[in-house]
């Protein structure tokens, strides 16, 4: 599984990178960036699942 | 403040968010008319528009073909009577639509980034030591008025680089700013003019000297080669002022009033500190402080109903974060909540630019204050007052803390 956020759809609400530091960060805007650009590993996929559950934009996905 | 006005009798087609229920505890009116409307209309303020659901709220917020944010705060006047022309505002980016808007965003969002916020964590937990030293010793804290609202305009006074021996003159500055966004207009641009006389002064001081702060960023920033007009620069100043201090302070004061009456949240957070993170975001949902507007572009019938050019659109981003469409247990607030789309700052492009400062602001605020006083309790209920129009909080909080 991967994850990834849709810039068009992100405005940096700030969610991902704050509950998950190890899998998204940001860039000089404040909008959010993907770490984890590869597969997830089991922990990292739980915490991208909250990423994903708690963004306003809906700009998270979690995907095959 | 201004005439006296008819009581509300029926919110669904007479609302008035300044009418004393709403003001004391809005969260029962939402409910009410998310079950009947669920778009509330009324007559005052020349026709405005409410919108209770969190998926009008949604809709409403991200579209801006049909929606001008050429003003934000909901009055007795018309728009141009204040404001810039569109889509720059009076106060950009804030009042500035597409495609100006995300130009005049771009120019402000590296000040308030996470890299650029993130570093001013130890300055604030000072600041917020400072204030408590200030106010120790009593069995009674003013948690609002004395700790929560000083907290901002310090931060803020800081970012802009204007001298810590104004910090005195500049929070009082601002509350004159912030109390008068709903006063009659020729009233808001008398008021104005103390704070345009000392931003001036400013300006001036930075042209001469230079430095690494806000003031001087906006001063050298440029849009396709050119300075920004000096309207500009200051409309974004004061966008900072209005938008940054009595918003966060209500946010700060109204989780405080939750944990002042909930002492077994008090205790969670005290004995888990590590949860704060989240039980920030869970006081953003259920308090959310922040009211937008919007005004209707054009004739149209919109979410079921028939608005008119230049109604106004009442956005309740606190609404729709109490929505249960939208929240399971929507009306509970549940400190470890894991799963929260809340919309405190905002949706689309107009997301509060700001909001890696208020959670820090918040957080930290909370933190200091736990940390000097784990067990704590309102003082008077009675004495609590809350503040009137877009931006909800606590202004008295008596808290016994002995």
């Amino acid at each position: 599984m991967r994850v990834v956020i849709d810039a068009d759809l992100c405005q940096g609400q700030g969610r991902c990178f704050s509950i998950a530091p190890s899998v998204f960060g940001f860039d000089e805007l404040g909008s959010g960036v993907v770490l984890v650009t590869g597969e997830l590993g089991e922990g990292e996929l739980e915490l991208a699942r909250l990423a994903e559950a708690n963004c306003p934009e809906h700009a998270v996905e979690v995907r095959e | 403040m201004t005439m006296e006005k008819t009581p509300v009798t029926d919110f669904a087609t007479d609302f008035d968010h300044t009418d004393p229920a709403w003001v004391a505890d809005p969260y029962p009116i939402w409910e009410d008319l998310r079950q009947r409307c669920p778009v509330a209309h009324t007559e005052r303020y020349g026709g405005a528009w409410f919108p209770a659901t969190h998926a009008g709220v949604t809709q409403i917020a991200k579209d801006t073909e049909n929606f001008t944010s050429r003003t934000v705060i909901m009055n007795d006047g018309r728009p141009d009577e204040l404001a810039l022309p569109s889509p720059i505002g009076v106060a950009p980016p804030i009042t500035s639509d597409p495609p100006f808007h995300q130009i005049a965003r771009k120019l402000i969002l590296p000040a308030f980034s996470p890299g650029a916020i993130n570093p001013l964590e130890p300055q604030v937990r000072a600041l917020c030591g400072t204030l408590l030293d200030r106010v120790a010793g009593g069995d009674v804290v003013e948690a609002s008025w004395e700790y929560a609202r000083l907290i901002p305009p310090s931060v803020i006074r800081q970012m802009l680089g204007f001298p810590e021996a104004d910090t005195d003159v500049f929070i009082d500055i601002v509350h004159t700013v912030t109390e008068s966004v709903d006063l009659p207009m020729d009233e808001r641009i008398a008021a104005f003019e103390p704070i345009e006389e000392y931003f001036v002064a400013q300006i001036e001081d930075h042209q001469a000297n230079p430095r690494d702060d806000l003031t001087t960023f906006l001063l050298n920033a440029e849009i396709d080669g050119q300075k920004l007009a000096v309207e500009h620069v200051f409309g974004t100043m004061i966008l900072i002022l209005v938008a940054g201090i009595d918003t966060t302070w209500s946010a700060i004061g109204s989780s405080l009033w939750h944990l002042a009456r909930n002492p077994s949240d008090l205790e969670r957070l005290v004995n888990e500190p590590g949860l704060m993170p989240i039980a920030i975001e869970e006081f953003l949902r259920f308090y959310a402080p922040v009211t937008m507007a919007r005004l209707v572009k054009h004739d149209m019938e919109y979410l079921g109903v028939a608005m008119k050019e230049y109604d106004w659109i009442l956005l309740g981003f606190p609404a729709a974060n109490r929505d249960p469409a939208a929240f399971a247990d929507a009306d509970r607030f549940i400190i470890d909540r894991a799963e929260n789309r809340h919309v405190a700052f905002g949706l689309g492009i107009h997301r509060c630019a700001g909001s890696n400062l208020a959670r820090l602001e918040l957080r930290v605020a909370l933190e200091e204050f736990i940390a000097r006083y784990p067990r704590f309790a309102l003082a008077d209920p009675d004495q609590v007052t809350w503040s009137q129009g877009q931006i909800r909080g606590p202004r008295r909080l008596p808290i016994r803390v002995g």
